[in-house]
């Protein structure tokens, strides 16, 4: 099942893209797993994520911790902490 | 106390009217004794910033603000909440952000706006992005320690 990764400010300016969806390989159980695995797919990636505590991670839409299982996850975001208000 | 309050929750690209906010919340009612609302505007930096640009989270954006608005509710006796939040491109003394609270008493009033801020600042989607005057970018805003800080006082003491 694919999962769809979707990337916002400047985390979407630094990998590039808006969104994506993905194949996620096995082994893949929790949001630092995956931002682990996405680090190590290019320059971009690296770029990106290269401070991954920073990282903001929500799942089906509500805010998550890194150490969430990401399993039946539909839509997993990355961002920035927020800056709204 | 009627729980039956339900928080009005926009996410748009217009402008708004406060006025016309404050009316849609106390019109034909006799009830509402404070209203309390708080406006967020775009500030130029003495003259650096063109405009700031607000990317959002689409669905997330209205989902958060309303679970939100939802424990405001929870934890004050409203009686009516708006909560407004523009996104895209926003010129100086432009209208940001907008929230309304109506209650029966002030201190009800004043406390639930204050909190709908905090945590707004430091858990709606939202990031800002800044032109400045000479035409360049600016770079993504920073978010601010002190903002955590400010939602963190909310937290009910747990146990």
């Amino acid at each position: 099942m694919s999962t769809k990764l979707i990337y916002f400010a400047w985390v979407r300016e630094r990998i590039g893209k808006p969104e994506e969806d993905v194949d996620l390989p096995s082994g893949i159980e929790t949001v630092a797993d995956l931002l682990r695995w996405l680090k190590s797919r290019g320059e971009e990636y690296e770029n990106a994520l290269q401070h991954p505590d920073v990282i903001r991670v929500a799942i089906n839409q509500e805010h998550v911790g890194h150490r969430e299982k990401i399993a039946g996850a539909r839509e997993i975001a990355l961002f920035p902490p927020m800056t709204g208000g | 106390m009627a729980g039956a309050v339900v928080p009005a929750i926009r996410i748009q690209r217009e402008d708004f009217d406060v006025a016309a906010e404050i009316a849609g919340l106390t019109g034909g009612r006799t009830d509402i004794g404070a209203v309390v609302t708080f406006s967020g505007l775009c500030r130029d930096e003495q003259g650096a910033l063109s405009a700031l640009e607000l990317e959002h989270y689409p669905g997330m954006a209205e989902a958060e603000i309303g679970r939100i608005a939802a424990e405001a509710v929870e934890r004050w006796p409203l009686q009516g909440l708006t909560v407004i939040h523009r996104h895209g491109k926003i010129m100086p003394g432009e209208n940001i952000v907008l929230v309304v609270a109506a209650s029966s008493h002030r201190q009800a009033a004043f406390e639930a706006a204050n909190f709908l801020m905090d945590y707004l600042k430091s858990r709606a989607p939202f990031w800002k992005k800044e032109h400045l005057a000479d035409g360049s970018e600016g770079g993504w805003v920073e978010a601010k320690e002190a903002d955590d800080q400010a939602a963190d006082r909310w937290k009910k003491p747990s146990g």
